[in-house]
């Protein structure tokens, strides 16, 4: 079924999944229908590398993408389920605040950039910068990320089952990143740190959640040395001493 | 901006629709480029032969007293084909001389490109309307280069326009921009290369021309490229019997390959290749920065 615009509207509160093809139906009419429907699902047929698909979502609504998609595929995510049978171009999930992601390809640049919830699952590689700027969503990779990834990571975890690229972490703040295989650098300020047992255990979770096998216990941890911070503990004398003579 | 789009056909299964699936890539890269287009075309010419691909933008083209000329210069006979303001001018003579000759005794022409197997053709405007003017959809060949632009660097002109070509069967487009022309350009010039624009791909098309023309080879020539070029870039590069892809170190600018048995393809973006047939069964990759990729009709 493709609906159109003088019929009326879908209902997703219908357990059967509503078919959108691309083919007959414009991207923008996909959209609004996902923006209208406050539950159910769809499933969308034909992307053709189509942009801004199911972007914006603020409802649990399941949204089932039947090939690759363009950039910013569910972009700004909430509530809602996305997932891709398929490879995915830049910006993937970019600032998606909760709900899941997943995706069976793999993904280009900026995947899960700047996410401040939620989870992205990548079954494939994703390329450069992945999770740049997350502020606190969950990334996991069934392969290998591109160089840059995690720069700038504010909170939130990124899992990777494969292997790293160049300058992993760069000026990181807290977010947590987990590698499996090996990482080619660390970024400025990105350190080794240790894989305590609640490192572990939310590891697993992590792992369980993106229905991922793996053992928690063959990944390294890395993180923030917290040498970038512009506030340095050991100068809070000099600083309350200066502010007190400022007073 | 700007979009790319490379065809390159491994067999000859679809050789003879070249030109229509180069036109349907192009076609999804109109929104990244929409002040102009071009495309180089490569087909097996005829032996012996070369073509020079050559431009009179808003001139009344003599191409007549342009081929006398030549046909003086090289002791050849040069033959006329016109192509709306683009003529193919074809001689058994020396491709390389024709060009520079051209260059320096008629202003109002363009060389685009020369060699055996290459022409290129190029203007302002909606890119739909570039590939209509010019047939590109008629086209059958080996492979294809093809560009939509969005100028950042210099003028919205014909000649800015990608792709360009300095050397025999070599030619280049580009995403990005370089930072290191200006000084690349003199250094070229000081060892033969001449040049038609202010533009910065246009020198990245004369490196690997006087590379190539060195005795490099593809492969040697986009290593000495990585270490000399500065900026950001994705380039697609065709020779005679080759097709290559090259994205700086940094990677900013996006790129897609997807291969199967008859067909590599790359493109800015997806949704160029998802034109293609068979691209379900394709093998799909973002290339990877700093790395060298290359394909060969010879293998």
């Amino acid at each position: 079924m493709s609906p159109a615009a003088d019929e009326a509207p879908p209902d997703p509160s219908s357990a059967v999944a509503v078919t959108v093809d691309l083919g007959e139906t414009s991207r923008r009419e996909l959209n609004r229908m996902l923006h209208q429907a406050q539950a159910g699902s769809f499933r969308v047929l034909n992307p053709r590398g189509a942009h801004g698909l199911a972007c914006g979502l603020d409802a649990r609504v399941s949204v089932e993408i039947e090939g690759s998609v363009g950039y910013y595929c569910a972009g700004m995510n909430k509530q809602g389920s996305v997932s891709v049978n398929g490879n995915a171009g830049t910006g993937l999930a970019e600032n998606i605040m909760s709900g899941t992601v997943r995706i069976t390809g793999s993904a280009t640049m900026s995947a899960g950039a700047t996410g401040c919830g939620g989870l992205v699952v990548i079954e494939g590689d994703a390329g450069s910068r992945c999770g740049i700027s997350m502020k606190g969503v969950d990334i996991v990779v069934g392969g290998s990320v591109g160089h840059m990834s995690a720069f700038m990571a504010q909170a939130g975890n990124l899992v990777v089952l494969g292997d790293a690229g160049a300058d992993l972490g760069d000026s990181i703040y807290e977010a947590r990143l987990f590698v499996r295989g090996d990482v080619e650098s660390l970024g400025s300020d990105a350190v080794q740190k240790e894989m305590r047992p609640e490192h572990v255990a939310a590891l697993a979770r992590l792992l369980d959640a993106a229905g991922m096998e793996a053992d928690p216990g063959d990944f390294r941890r890395y993180g923030s040395a917290r040498g970038l911070y512009n506030f340095h503990i050991d100068d809070i004398d000099a600083e309350l001493s200066a502010r007190r003579e400022a007073s | 901006m700007c979009g790319i789009v490379g065809l390159f056909l491994k067999t000859e299964k679809y050789r003879p629709r070249l030109g229509q699936f180069t036109a349907r890539m192009l076609h999804e890269m109109r929104e990244r480029g929409p002040d102009s287009a071009g495309f180089a075309v490569y087909d097996r010419g005829a032996e012996g032969l070369t073509r020079i691909t050559v431009l009179a933008e808003g001139a009344r083209p003599d191409w007549g007293a342009a081929a006398a000329g030549l046909e003086a210069v090289l002791g050849a006979e040069v033959s006329v084909r016109p192509v709306r303001d683009h003529a193919v001018l074809e001689t058994a003579g020396d491709g390389r001389r024709a060009r520079r000759w051209l260059i320096e005794n008629d202003p109002d022409i363009d060389v685009l490109s020369y060699g055996s197997q290459i022409e290129i053709y190029k203007s302002v405007g909606d890119p739909d309307l570039v590939v209509e003017r010019y047939d590109l959809e008629s086209r059958s060949g080996t492979h294809a280069i093809a560009h939509t632009r969005m100028a950042t660097e210099s003028a919205v002109t014909t000649n800015g326009s990608h792709p360009f070509a300095t050397g025999a069967d070599t030619c280049l487009v580009h995403n990005g921009s370089l930072s290191n022309h200006n000084q690349l350009r003199a250094r070229l010039e000081r060892v033969g290369e001449s040049f038609q624009t202010e533009n910065d791909s246009e020198v990245a098309a004369g490196f690997l021309s006087w590379r190539l023309r060195e005795g490099d080879t593809l492969t040697e020539a986009l290593e000495r490229a990585l270490a000399e070029l500065d900026g950001f870039f994705t380039f697609a590069i065709g020779i005679a019997d080759g097709f290559a892809i090259l994205r700086d170190p940094i990677a900013c600018k996006p790129a897609v390959v997807a291969e199967t048995d008859d067909w590599v393809a790359m493109s800015s973006e997806y949704r160029a290749i998802a034109q293609l047939p068979d691209v379900g069964h394709a093998e799909v990759w973002t290339p990877a920065p700093g790395r060298i990729y290359t394909w060969s009709l010879a293998a």
